[in-house]
């Protein structure tokens, strides 16, 4: 597989919030609007290319029976790293992720792609495969994010369009879930007429 | 004992841990299928959060007497790992009916962020200790509870007729609002 078919392969194919399903706990959280559910993605995409590539480099020398803890050792400590950088550099991003920045430890796609592709790829590859994991996470929890802030509160990007509020079962819970379900179908249907 | 109480319903009913905070949705979406497996893996939460919180709830006392509250994440993932490891050590040689009954979701529940989620919310809240077991227990008790309800639901769905593109994730993600919605009605509660 080719560099380039590595990093497109998440967008569409192997999606991993329409597809896969996975990491629905932020999913669902961070997407309130479209900024926030890009920044979760980013923070994610952070993340899964530093330890895909940390761990394809350690991988070899790690003894099999005690690999999951080693590479939630080495994810956590990215995730630490990111809690730092984004303290120092967007200290109100990190406030309103909250909780979900720790969280990213335990998101079954970073330790699903450690599993899965870094511990038997080299470095580059790991690193392309966790660019594309991340950019597909990222989309498409911007677009969750765009279609619950358009519904909910009547904006898009921050950029208000309509006067008053929505529809603010949207930005609360349920609206999560229900949208999340239909833009689910709406994918199937999109991809499965290709 | 009237914090107690409120610390109780809200964490059950007011903020519950699935449909309002939205921490361990890939159990509840992944084995809500059965009653059956649902409960177990509810009880195999609710004894690991309880533990998990008093655990991590002694160590954080450690780590702020000592300065270090950066390695919160990491520690506390490693405290649950070991945490979890060990219960299923203990549990297979004292009670093997009850490893039977918990066993498959033991290992699971390490990366489940409602064990960690809770762990980390509790350091937050300002709690001593009693109060944030209580939580850790009541806010697992929530989580069972949703899940039971969701699996009730999902059992009845599994009857039903449903659109090929909605069969599955989408229309279980569609129920789970519902349920969300009727659980937004209990938040004027406290």
């Amino acid at each position: 597989m080719g560099k380039f078919q590595l990093i497109t392969k998440g967008l569409i194919k192997e999606n991993p919030t329409f597809v896969l399903l996975l990491g629905m706990c932020p999913t669902l959280a961070t997407t309130t609007s479209a900024i926030n559910g890009m920044s979760m993605g980013l923070a994610t995409l952070f993340v899964l290319v530093l330890s895909n590539m940390a761990i394809s480099l350690i991988a070899p020398y790690i003894p099999d029976k005690v690999r999951i803890p080693s590479y939630i050792v080495v994810i956590a400590t990215f995730v630490t790293l990111l809690q730092f950088i984004m303290q120092a550099f967007v200290p109100d991003v990190y406030e309103t992720l909250g909780l979900f920045i720790p969280l990213i430890v335990v998101n079954c796609i970073v330790l699903g792609r450690a599993e899965a592709f870094a511990n038997k790829n080299s470095v580059i590859d790991s690193a392309c495969d966790g660019l594309g994991i991340g950019l597909g996470f990222t989309l498409s929890l911007t677009v969750l994010g765009l279609v619950r802030e358009i519904l909910g509160s009547g904006s898009a990007f921050g950029f208000k369009f309509i006067a008053g509020d929505g529809i603010l079962a949207f930005v609360l819970a349920p609206g999560a879930f229900l949208a999340l379900g239909y833009l689910i179908v709406l994918f199937k249907k999109l991809t499965a007429s290709k | 004992m009237a914090e107690f109480a409120i610390i109780f319903i809200s964490a059950i009913f007011v903020n519950n841990i699935l449909l309002s905070q939205f921490l361990g949705v890939c159990p509840f979406l992944g084995v809500s299928n059965k009653l059956s497996t649902a409960t177990g893996m509810s009880m195999a939460v609710c004894f690991v959060i309880t533990l998990a919180t008093v655990v991590t709830y002694l160590l954080n006392m450690l780590l702020v007497a000592l300065g270090l509250e950066f390695l919160q994440t990491i520690s506390f993932i490693l405290v649950i790992a070991a945490l979890v490891q060990m219960v299923e050590i203990v549990l297979k040689k004292i009670s093997p009916s009850l490893y039977a009954a918990l066993g498959i979701f033991l290992p699971l529940i390490t990366t489940n962020c409602a064990v960690l989620g809770v762990a980390l919310t509790v350091t937050t809240k300002g709690f001593n200790l009693g109060e944030a077991t209580w939580y850790a227990f009541a806010t697992s008790l929530g989580f069972g509870l949703a899940m039971v309800l969701f699996a009730g639901l999902r059992e009845q769905l599994a009857l039903n007729n449903v659109p090929k593109a909605f069969k599955g994730i989408p229309i279980a993600l569609i129920t789970a609002s519902f349920l969300a919605m009727a659980f937004m009605g209990f938040s004027g509660l406290v």
